[in-house]
């Protein structure tokens, strides 16, 4: 390829890029420095490096919503990570292909009712009185809505909401992916005497990684925002689940009950660390960053 | 014609492979997970779609999967689109309103940004690249507050573009497209396409985008799925009940309901069954076009690996 032919593909290439860029930086990049740049002022602007996090950090909310989120976290993760891998395993094992077909199109099915709709729809089934899961709620000696929604049941709910809601299109995507692992590879497998599970963990699961570790850092980061769900259900439960039990709640609390927005920027930079953190570990685990062309 | 023959090759391979890996036993245990996992997803939904055909007092006394009255029905659904007067039909359209246009913007912006980060070189690639994975790794929520007071700013706050143009920046798309065109497009095909003579906008429109198509579709599919289910930035950004999108609505149509919110209890306060009724309504618009675009969703979902 010759210099101009070069030169003319690299100024395409950033005629192509620039309406993104331009939202990238209205949307992305600057709605973050004004959050970080709120955190370490005050009100009147001045230069206040820690005063914010130190005040939300020392508000007595702040801990036990960290842990709400944190515990939500970890049951939601664990549940996908083995439970989405597992049923696309499944899920792509069966032969028939109506079958197959069928059963993603169940799974994903929830998917549509995302959000609000989710969380309306669940607020139904944790209500014993109506619930197609009375009896089992009974059994299980819950028979108030009151009863069902506890403060310590709530992680475990959420974590079931947000399973429903998502694993659906994750179970495809994955799915997707099993369908990239050449036939010659599980054929030579098979003719090495590997049996469905040893298939499963040595060649299925290490070239599922990519999309395991990506899963794993977008559920997180979608996780740590927990707010619809708490927010619906404290309304729905006259406040037997508080307004702050999530730190995006309690952020949301600080800026539009407080009026502090530099509390609750300090908040969202806090999340936004954590998430960022622990993120890295996958992608450098994941190698999500891969192309074929580095 | 060849095409065709190689997939179905490859289809009747990976039967014959998989038919092998799996006995009875194996057999079995696939269908009670299948069972259980189907019950799950499934059950709320159905219920949900009986729910709206009881009344109030059917739904707390009648076995849950009890059948109601197509006359019960009816009144549920008259008693949602009443509602203050219309606020659904309200609520409908604004979320159309702001998810087709925030999409229509976000595939125009992100199919070629996804191009260019996968196929060419510019200067600032690679940070580009390392902000949109950023970006998207980032709560949304985490921006909700600042894109508020920008928007606030620049006087946009309660306009329909408050919510429009955060929707249309969606760096996922961009990633999506960017490990579409950087494993799935051959290279030699659009070196091929330049050598006889195309320029680079050629080799983008007439090569590579129609290559595209089925990322192209996923792109607006999620894109649109998540604009219409997007609560808390239009929740922040648009104070007036008349320009709630559903979403929004619904949260409205819970504090009217005296079942959740006992201080709700007066004229305009919503049964159970007409929220279960509202609830379906949120969801109709993406259910049904994921049962349309089934097909096509999981063709583009899958598409790396029909590579013949």
């Amino acid at each position: 390829m010759n210099k101009t032919r070069k030169g003319r593909r690299r100024s395409i290439g950033a005629v192509f890029v620039a309406p993104y860029a331009v939202f990238m930086l209205a949307f992305g990049v600057m709605p973050a420095l004004y959050a970080i740049y709120l955190s370490v002022t005050d009100v009147d602007g001045g230069f206040t490096p820690t005063a914010n996090f130190s005040k939300v950090i020392d508000d007595f909310r702040f801990f036990s919503a960290a842990r709400h989120v944190a515990f939500f976290l970890g049951i939601w993760l664990a549940a996908l990570l083995v439970l989405v891998v597992f049923l696309a395993i499944v899920v792509h094992a069966i032969r028939a292909r109506w079958l197959s077909a069928s059963a993603r199109l169940f799974f994903y099915l929830p998917g549509a009712l995302a959000g609000a709709s989710s969380v309306m729809l669940w607020l139904f089934v944790l209500d014993p009185v109506a619930s197609p899961a009375g009896p089992l709620l009974r059994a299980m000696g819950m028979d108030s809505f009151t009863n069902v929604i506890q403060p310590s049941h709530l992680p475990l709910i959420f974590a079931i909401i947000a399973f429903w809601t998502g694993a659906g299109g994750w179970i495809i995507v994955m799915y997707g992916a099993l369908n990239n692992i050449s036939t010659e590879i599980m054929e030579a497998a098979r003719i090495d005497g590997a049996n469905p599970v040893q298939v499963a963990i040595h060649i299925q699961l290490p070239l599922l990684r990519k999309w395991i570790a990506y899963m794993a850092v977008l559920s997180l980061a979608a996780g740590t925002q927990l707010f619809v769900e708490p927010s619906l259900l404290s309304q729905a439960s006259n406040a037997v689940v508080p307004n702050d039990y999530s730190l995006n709640q309690l952020a949301y609390q600080y800026a539009f009950d407080l009026n502090d927005f530099n509390g609750s920027a300090a908040i969202s930079v806090l999340l936004l660390i954590v998430a960022l953190v622990l993120s890295a570990v996958f992608v450098t685990k994941g190698g999500l960053f891969e192309t074929e062309d580095v | 014609m060849s095409t065709t023959l190689a997939a179905r090759d490859a289809r009747v391979d990976r039967a014959r492979v998989t038919s092998r890996l799996t006995g009875w036993s194996g057999r079995s245990i696939i269908g009670l997970v299948l069972v259980v996992a189907t019950l799950f997803f499934i059950i709320p939904l159905a219920w949900l779609l009986i729910a709206t055909t009881k009344t109030e007092h059917e739904l707390a006394v009648r076995t849950p999967f009890a059948i109601g009255s197509w006359d019960t029905f009816t009144t549920n659904v008259r008693q949602l689109f009443d509602f203050q007067s219309g606020a659904v039909v309200q609520w409908i359209r604004n979320s159309a309103y702001y998810s087709i246009a925030a999409l229509v913007i976000t595939l125009v912006i992100s199919v070629p940004a996804g191009y260019a980060l996968a196929l060419t070189e510019f200067r600032f690639r690679r940070i580009l690249m390392v902000t949109t994975l950023v970006v998207m790794l980032m709560p949304n929520t985490a921006l909700v507050l600042p894109v508020f007071l920008e928007m606030n700013k620049v006087g946009l706050v309660g306009q329909p573009l408050s919510v429009i143009l955060p929707f249309s920046f969606y760096p996922f798309g961009v990633y999506l497209t960017y490990i579409y065109f950087s494993t799935s497009i051959p290279r030699n095909l659009l070196a091929a396409a330049r050598l006889d003579g195309c320029s680079e906008v050629q080799v983008f429109i007439r090569i590579a985008l129609p290559l595209a198509s089925p990322v192209v579709a996923l792109v607006a599919f999620f894109s649109f799925v998540q604009n219409w289910n997007n609560y808390f930035l239009p929740f922040v950004m648009l104070p007036s009940s008349d320009s709630y999108p559903m979403q929004v609505g619904l949260s409205t149509l819970l504090s009217s309901t005296p079942a959740f919110n006992p201080s709700a209890a007066g004229s305009e306060s919503m049964h159970l069954p007409t929220l279960a009724l509202a609830t379906i309504v949120s969801m109709l618009p993406v259910l049904i076009l994921f049962l349309f675009s089934q097909r096509f969703l999981v063709a583009g979902m899958t598409a790396g690996g029909v590579k013949e």
